[in-house]
């Protein structure tokens, strides 16, 4: 099977759906003559000219807009957000106008629209760049939210996203696009709402997405090597529509459960996943949830803060040794020594 | 335009019955605008307007009993009892809403414009808005975008005098809203009376024209006046009466009347029967949507995803 960078698969999940169908086409930053800002669309002006890999104006809510009305007469518009941060800057076009036009035309208009680009802390960005909106967007009735882990899911759930009559938040890394993975050639789709258990495990499940969820499965690594610990890593893939399931069979499974996350913890994902599991496996959980995510202040500059406030593999070591007794249990035998 | 002011009249007392709920910003006094402008449109050109959308739903044709049943929350509405006063959608008439968030919809045109465009088709766009809206943000990237791409929409402000209670000069540095779009996108803007129908459609005429043409985008401002408040809840301390009566005084309906018996081609009892013709109509229609079901609690989860997933509903019943 082809190795292929995050990006690269990206770009021919995009390339394969605009050959498909005449409707599809990218419209973002610079995603044209400057090739992409992170080179996602690298080449594409070429291939498919000036009206189907579209150069804007920095007019995020202005083109997020227009593509919104350009679904709404039967265009399957890909916009790209130089990062998600921005996105914010067209929040009104993505929160009100993508997801609600279906339900308040009573089902007549349709908005199969992709919004697509980086989301999560990157390279000492600041508190403005550095947004995870991972929850800012799940929250939303009517949207669906995509994470892909892997260069195999960054294709295969994109190509669900074009083809899907739904809007979609496609989040993708900046730290992620060099990576590199095994990605099936031609027709590969996944389908939304179905998790990947990324790593089987007895002891404890680990809920985790895309930046997150590397961090996990590195945690993961680190937890059998060193304390024994097999962790469970299961992950969602689509935040919205969430594969619950899967997610609790694992917990009535392992009886732990630790979420990982790069956003805030008030209100964020890893809150309604708590809460969820809470509500379907009260009685198979010896511990309740523990949530990992940023720590609740605005992103910091400097390196060594920005360093506490993301979750990283220690905190995720931590806080499954919390979840599953490690400590006491050790304590106990340190007593009774 | 008699249609429109007798629906909104209806409006009003359903509102004060309680039939109708939430925001209801009528439109009587602009009827000119919807009527002749559209009167200019194709059945395949898109129309999308804000959220005083009642007089381009009637003057579009959308079928008069889904406009009362949508105001009265009725699930034979034409949003099915979804979108209320300032959301009607029709698909079938090209009528892409009713969008209540100010200038949140400018963007919207400027995307049909580019569908347009990109399949080569025979179709302008037609967006409404208000003079309130051209101080949003949206407003201006949109019409960027519709000047830099010279995509095929005529943008018509609708330019009452009034942003809800704010008088245009207190709101805009440049008052003369025509020239607000040349200079700075590169969209040519038109001032007409927009209390004067025929005169309304023989500049949408010579605009839409000019889309067709693949010249670009054109801008309308239409000088008008609402004679309700901003909304039903207005109690228009910002106004006078007196200012109220003086625009009364140039009635697009009397003018029109006035205007047709001069040519004689129709004297006053013509014109009663015309208006108690559409007075039936009116009541008729609000008969029919006062009778009609509400919707059900199945609707109430319907039309929330075009392709539904199977854990929402699972999710939803736990």
């Amino acid at each position: 099977m082809p190795i292929l960078q995050f990006r690269e698969a990206l770009r021919q999940a995009m390339c394969e759906e605009m050959d498909r169908d005449s409707d599809v086409f990218l419209m973002g930053e610079e995603v044209a003559q400057y090739d992409g800002a992170y080179k996602v669309s690298q080449g594409m002006l070429a291939r498919y000219g000036p009206m189907r890999v579209v150069d804007t104006p920095i007019s995020e809510c202005g083109f997020a807009g227009l593509g919104i009305g350009a679904a709404m007469a039967g265009m399957r518009p890909i916009v790209e957000f130089m990062t998600f941060s921005f996105s914010l800057v067209a929040f009104d076009q993505v929160a009100n106008n993508a997801p609600k036009m279906l339900y308040m035309s009573g089902g007549q208009f349709k908005v199969p629209i992709v919004f697509r680009g980086i989301s999560g802390p990157g390279q000492q960005l600041a508190a403005t760049h550095s947004w995870s909106v991972d929850a800012l967007y799940t929250h939303i009735p009517g949207l669906k939210v995509a994470v892909p882990t892997t260069p195999a899911e960054a294709k295969g759930l994109l190509k669900t996203a074009i083809r899907d009559d739904d809007p979609v938040i496609f989040l993708e890394n900046e730290s992620m696009y060099a990576n590199k993975g095994e990605v099936p050639d031609g027709e590969f789709l996944l389908p939304f709402g179905q998790a990947d258990i990324k790593r089987p495990g007895t002891d404890c499940t680990l809920v985790a997405w895309g930046q997150g969820c590397l961090t996990a499965l590195a945690a993961a690594e680190l937890l059998e090597r060193e304390h024994g610990i097999h962790a469970e890593v299961v992950d969602p893939r689509t935040l919205r529509p969430l594969d619950l399931p899967t997610i609790v069979k694992s917990v009535k499974k392992t009886g732990y459960c630790v979420t990982v996350e790069t956003g805030y913890p008030t209100c964020g994902v890893g809150a309604e996943l708590a809460a969820l599991i809470h509500e379907h496996c009260f009685d198979d959980l010896d511990n309740h949830v523990v949530r990992v995510a940023s720590l609740d202040v605005p992103m910091p500059y400097s390196k060594p803060l920005l360093q506490q406030v993301v979750p990283n593999v220690r905190r995720v070591v931590d806080a499954v040794k919390k979840a599953t007794y490690f400590w006491s249990r050790r304590d106990k035998i340190v007593r009774r020594c | 335009m008699s249609l429109i002011r007798q629906f909104e009249v209806k409006c009003a007392q359903s509102y004060q019955q309680q039939k109708i709920g939430g925001f209801c910003h009528l439109y009587a006094g602009q009827e000119a605008v919807a009527v002749g402008s559209l009167a200019a449109t194709q059945p395949q050109d898109y129309v999308i307007t804000a959220y005083r959308d009642h007089g381009h739903a009637i003057a579009r044709g959308m079928p008069l009993a889904t406009l009362f049943a949508e105001l009265y929350g009725k699930r034979t509405g034409c949003s099915r009892g979804k979108g209320g006063s300032m959301h009607f959608f029709d698909k079938n008439k090209n009528f892409f809403g009713g969008h209540a968030i100010v200038a949140s919809h400018i963007p919207l045109a400027a995307g049909l414009g580019w569908a347009i465009k990109s399949r080569k088709e025979d179709r302008v766009v037609l967006c409404y808005f208000g003079d309130g809206a051209m101080n949003q943000g949206a407003f201006h990237e949109a019409m960027n975008l519709a000047g830099l791409h010279k995509l095929p929409c005529v943008f018509i402000v609708e330019n009452n005098g009034y942003g809800m209670g704010t008088q245009v000069q207190r709101a805009s540095a440049v008052t003369d809203l025509k020239r607000r779009t040349g200079d700075a996108y590169g969209i040519p803007g038109k001032q007409v009376d927009g209390m004067d129908c025929l005169a309304m459609y023989h500049i949408t005429q010579d605009a839409i024209a000019y889309c067709r043409s693949g010249s670009g985008s054109i801008f309308l401002e239409a000088k008008t006046y609402r004679y309700r408040g901003h909304s039903m809840s207005d109690p228009q301390k910002y106004r006078t009466k007196e200012e109220v009566a003086h625009y009364q005084e140039h009635d697009p309906i009397g003018r029109l009347e006035k205007l047709l018996k001069e040519k004689k081609l129709l004297d006053t009892a013509k014109i009663d029967a015309i208006h108690a013709e559409i007075h039936e109509l009116v009541e008729a229609a609000h008969k029919e949507a006062d009778a009609a079901p509400f919707p059900s609690k199945e609707d109430l989860w319907k039309d929330v995803y075009a392709q539904p997933f199977a854990s929402y509903s699972e999710y939803v019943n736990n």
